[in-house]
């Protein structure tokens, strides 16, 4: 039951195979099972999942369900979730209890679906390798000596083991992409603007945004279906309308113009991950695209303009955890500036104070202009980079990391753990979308392929990411973890 | 001794009368309990976003266009960062590169009734934060973020002005216009109109502007000038005594009448501006900027305007009348109902300010409508009463006792005796009655006759209860008294 896809479960609940129930049931049991070994979960909402999962059955049988009413699914702990902790990874937020959902979430209801609970994620989503959550590490469910990749490494793992057919993640520099690639499921981050952010704890306002996790492309397109569209209570979501991207799931191929961006293949590229791209590529032509190579000559600069960017944001974000209303508060403060100080002192971890360093300081008097804005006009440029390849090309196709999951503890130094966003971060600075799907294996470690699309071009990368998966197996692929506990 | 000129410039803040948020939908009604009008948006939850209040923008327009500036076609909200309890974010939302409002100029009117224009340098849309409040917690700090959110107009004047007269001239020219255009209440009391002083002086003649010292929390019309006539003097003293006026925020104290440092320029916040990623630039077409011109109310500067040369009213009426907008409406509605603008403005000026002023009430507290006032002066003007009477009915009404002049007229007999043989009658009556002054009178050079007169009209206006019209009844004396000669 766990090895189907949303697609598959989607069937078998309208069908009548089986009920929301025993589906929400199964996956209750596994979690409780096995996530002990990965860590995948801070908040299971077991009570609350079967309730949903009754009601769920009861709208089908009134003749009142979707295509997704009754499917399980999880939410990374960044998603505002009423009367459910939502902690964002940090000790900060232990104790914070939304009180109200998150427009994803809210629509995600609406679909009928059934949230098993809250997934582990990096601090603040801040990270790549889910370590710096407060909750401790994600194991990557093909190797539990690896980590899952972050910050969604928690419904990257989860999907991978088969804790639950899809999650919900967020990627504000690769958070979506890079964890999917480790786990060897398929990861979305749509358009910036294309899913609403109200109701995720923001990191840095203007490159977040939520996409789903699953094991195909086509399960992706389900789910964005319905999170997808403008909302009023985010002015930067877009008034665009909102196609079904299931429609265009199996257009052919033939004609596609697929370019390879020269500096996603240069030094730092672990080769087997590049022989295993250069592989996928390859399947593509015998589906009749063609592949020239193009240049995105400002790539090397997009981790330094992120670095500004992101931080500074964060600080003026993470602001708000002042233990004055909400979240920590230290014990007995000597005054106001002491229950600043050491609030914010014992609440934040490690990788989250030395990013709201790197914002204040960006954001100063004096270095605002040399930091902030000389990052926001490489920004433009990196943005420029994409728009003109996309005059030659219709989809870039590369490598979502420069290497597979690395070991748990391997990068201590906070800089060789940001160089990991190499080929993810400068698609959030442009804010096009961008998919990863399975395509292959170092060793018993998933190879990611980054497939990315000019703005709105979500359709399109389903599309190629879909054919792709029609032509391959490697997402049909589990983890003996998986399996051995079935 | 060396001569000092004042210079002066004013930050208004003003609340804009929106009734939700500028960034929520939470109401912006003053004095509810404490945090009952803060929704998750004003709270600054995780995860919430602020959406821009319309409202807000339209309002400051129309302060723009009110005060002839430029309407940039892209304005920007930027996030001034500082940690304060009442802030909830850690954040105001403000704009500090890129204001809605360009350069503009208010003429304002001086106490001699001249006018004197200053420059707006620009004006910015911003959040409030809300209200620490430090009693009945026991040492501790309670916060209400009721007014968290409530959308504020901050005024930036030129430093245009040279003295406190000014200052609170150009302080209640804003609010003047703000009141006009109904974009605020004014309600300097509530906080609706708050006010920042920037003081510095400079010998007389000198080009360059002194160190200034800004004046923080100087909310009321009068606290400007007392804080200005005391900063003046503390800077003053200090150069002069061999000292240096440092930059510094210095906050007034209304009970103690001075003003005392808050902080230094050094100890000032870093505030680290950078553009709100979660709002868009605010691009304003010209087709909306034209529509929210061509629906302006006429301002007070033009109503003043018009007061003079149309109505023929003096300098100092026309001011005083056009300074409210309520006022000004009172006004024009008793004039047109009694048609005369300057019996209109002696009765407004007059009686009924002096009874509101006795009160401390403002326009529209009267208890007596313009519609009333103007018909007593009607009454007035076509001799049905006399002034004297006038003055009886306007209590009445102040009291309550009647719905119209006329029924005050009528109940208590006032109506003006004109009937020529009813006013004969009394007269010879009085005559009769006064034997002694007739003769005094008979007596009298010819030149003191005029004044002696006026014994005996006062008695016929006492035996006519005052209805009497005293015109008529003093040339008729002069006739009766003259044939007795």
């Amino acid at each position: 039951m766990h090895d189907k896809t949303v697609t598959q479960l989607a069937a078998a609940l309208a069908g009548g195979e089986l009920s929301s129930r025993e589906l929400t049931y199964h996956y209750l049991q596994r979690i409780e099972r096995l996530d002990g070994k990965l860590n995948s979960f801070i908040t299971v909402t077991a009570e609350q999942a079967l309730k949903a999962a009754d009601a769920a059955d009861q709208a089908r049988a009134k003749g009142n369900a979707g295509l997704l009413t009754g499917v399980p699914l999880a939410l990374k702990d960044i998603f505002c979730t009423e009367g459910v902790k939502t902690s964002c990874g940090s000790k900060m937020l232990d104790t914070f209890i939304a009180p109200y959902n998150a427009t994803v979430v809210e629509k995600l209801n609406a679909a009928g679906t059934v949230s098993l609970g809250k997934t582990n994620m990096d601090e603040f989503a801040m990270g790549s390798s889910n370590e710096s959550s407060f909750y401790g590490p994600v194991k990557n469910p093909w190797d539990l000596s690896a980590v899952p990749g972050g910050s969604s490494g928690g419904s990257a793992a989860a999907v991978a083991a088969g804790l639950v057919p899809a999650a919900m993640g967020t990627d504000t520099g690769g958070s979506i992409r890079q964890p999917a690639a480790f786990c060897g499921i398929t990861g979305l981050k749509p358009t910036y603007g294309r899913v609403s952010r109200y109701g995720i704890i923001a990191y840095a306002s203007s490159l977040d945004q939520a996409g789903p996790m699953a094991r195909t492309a086509e399960d992706c397109a389900h789910l964005l279906n319905h999170i997808a569209g403008h909302d009023l209570r985010d002015s930067t979501s877009l008034a665009r309308g909102v196609p079904d991207y299931l429609e265009t799931l199996d257009a052919p191929l033939s004609g596609l113009k697929i370019g390879l961006p020269k500096e996603y293949f240069g030094d730092g590229l672990d080769a087997d991950v590049a022989a295993a791209v250069r592989e996928a590529v390859r399947v593509y032509e015998s589906l009749g695209a063609t592949v020239r190579e193009v240049s995105l000559p400002h790539t090397h600069y997009a981790i330094p303009a992120y670095y500004v960017i992101a931080p500074a944001e964060a600080s003026s974000n993470l602001a708000r955890y002042d233990g004055v209303r909400f979240g920590h508060r230290c014990e007995n403060p000597l005054d106001l500036t002491d229950l600043y100080k050491r609030s914010r002192d014992e609440g934040f971890g490690d990788e989250v104070k030395r990013r709201i360093l790197i914002g204040t300081h960006t954001l100063s008097e004096g270095f605002f202009d040399a930091y902030y804005k000389k990052a926001q006009q490489v920004r433009r440029l990196i943005r420029q980079d994409f728009l003109d390849a996309f005059e030659e090309v219709d989809v870039l196709m590369g490598p979502a990391s420069p290497s597979p999951a690395f070991d748990l503890g391997a990068k201590k130094d906070p800089v060789s753990m940001y160089l990991q966003d190499i080929y993810t971060i400068s698609v959030n600075l442009a804010g096009i979308p961008g998919i990863s799907v399975p395509a292959g294996f170092v060793g018993n470690r998933p190879v990611g392929l980054q497939i990315l699309g000019t703005h709105f071009a979500e359709a399109q990368l389903l599309n190629v990411a879909h054919k792709f998966q029609q032509a391959t197996d490697w997402h049909r692929q589990r983890p003996a973890f998986a399996k051995e506990n079935a | 001794m060396m001569q000092w000129e004042t210079v002066i410039g004013l930050e208004v803040h003003v609340q804009l009368a929106t009734r939700s948020k500028i960034f929520s939908g939470a109401s912006t009604a003053f004095g509810a309990e404490p945090n009952t009008q803060a929704c998750a948006v004003d709270l600054g939850l995780p995860g919430v976003l602020p959406v821009l209040n319309e409202a807000a923008v339209s309002m400051a327009v129309q302060f723009g266009l009110a005060v002839h500036a430029q309407i940039p076609e892209v304005s920007v909200f930027d996030r001034k960062n500082y940690f304060y309890p009442d802030l909830p974010k850690g954040y105001q939302t403000s704009q500090m590169y890129h204001p809605i409002v360009g350069p503009g100029e208010v003429e304002v009117s001086l106490e001699d009734g001249s006018t004197k224009p200053i420059r707006i340098h620009h004006a910015h849309l911003e959040e409030d934060a809300g209200k620490s409040l430090h009693e009945d917690f026991h040492g501790m700090t309670g916060i209400d973020l009721n007014r968290a959110g409530t959308p504020l107009l901050e005024i930036v004047s030129e430093p245009d002005m040279r003295n406190a007269k000014e200052a609170a001239a150009f302080l209640k020219a804003i609010h003047s216009i703000v009141t006009y255009l109904g974009i605020s209440n004014g309600n300097m009391a509530e906080g609706s109109m708050r006010c920042d002083v920037n003081v510095s002086v400079r010998p007389q003649g000198q080009a360059s502007l002194g160190t200034r010292a800004e004046v923080k929390n100087v909310n009321s019309f009068r606290f400007v000038e007392r804080a200005i006539a005391f900063e003046v003097e503390r800077q003053i003293e200090l150069i002069e005594d061999g000292g240096k006026v440092i930059q510094e925020t210095r906050l007034y104290d209304p009970e103690r009448d001075e003003t005392r440092s808050m902080r230094t320029k050094e100890e000032a916040n870093d505030y680290r501006y950078f553009p709100c990623p979660d709002l868009l630039p605010v691009v304003l077409d010209q087709a909306y900027v034209e529509h929210l011109r061509g629906q302006l109310p006429e301002l007070p500067a033009a109503k003043r305007e018009r007061f003079e040369r149309e109505l023929g009213l003096s300098a100092y009426d026309a001011g005083v009348l056009s300074a409210s907008r309520d006022m000004a409406e009172y006004f024009e509605e008793v004039k047109t109902v009694c048609g005369d603008a300057k019996q209109a403005a002696n009765w407004v000026q007059g009686e009924l300010s002096g009874a509101l002023n006795r009160e401390n009430l403002v326009i529209t507290q009267s208890p007596v409508s313009a519609r009333q006032l103007g018909e007593l002066v009607s009454r007035v003007m076509d001799d049905t009463i006399s002034g004297k009477a006038a003055k009886q009915v306007f209590q009445a009404l102040w009291n309550g006792q009647g719905h119209s002049a006329d029924d005050v007229i009528e109940a208590q007999g006032l109506k003006q005796v004109t009937d020529s043989g009813a006013i004969e009658a009394m007269i010879d009556q009085v005559i009769a009655d006064s034997p002694a002054q007739v003769a005094q009178y008979c007596d009298a050079e010819p030149e003191k006759r005029g004044k002696m007169i006026g014994y005996f009209v006062g008695q016929v206006m006492k035996a006519s209860r005052g209805t009497a019209n005293p015109q008529q009844v003093n040339g008729l004396l002069k006739e009766k008294l003259d044939a007795l000669l």
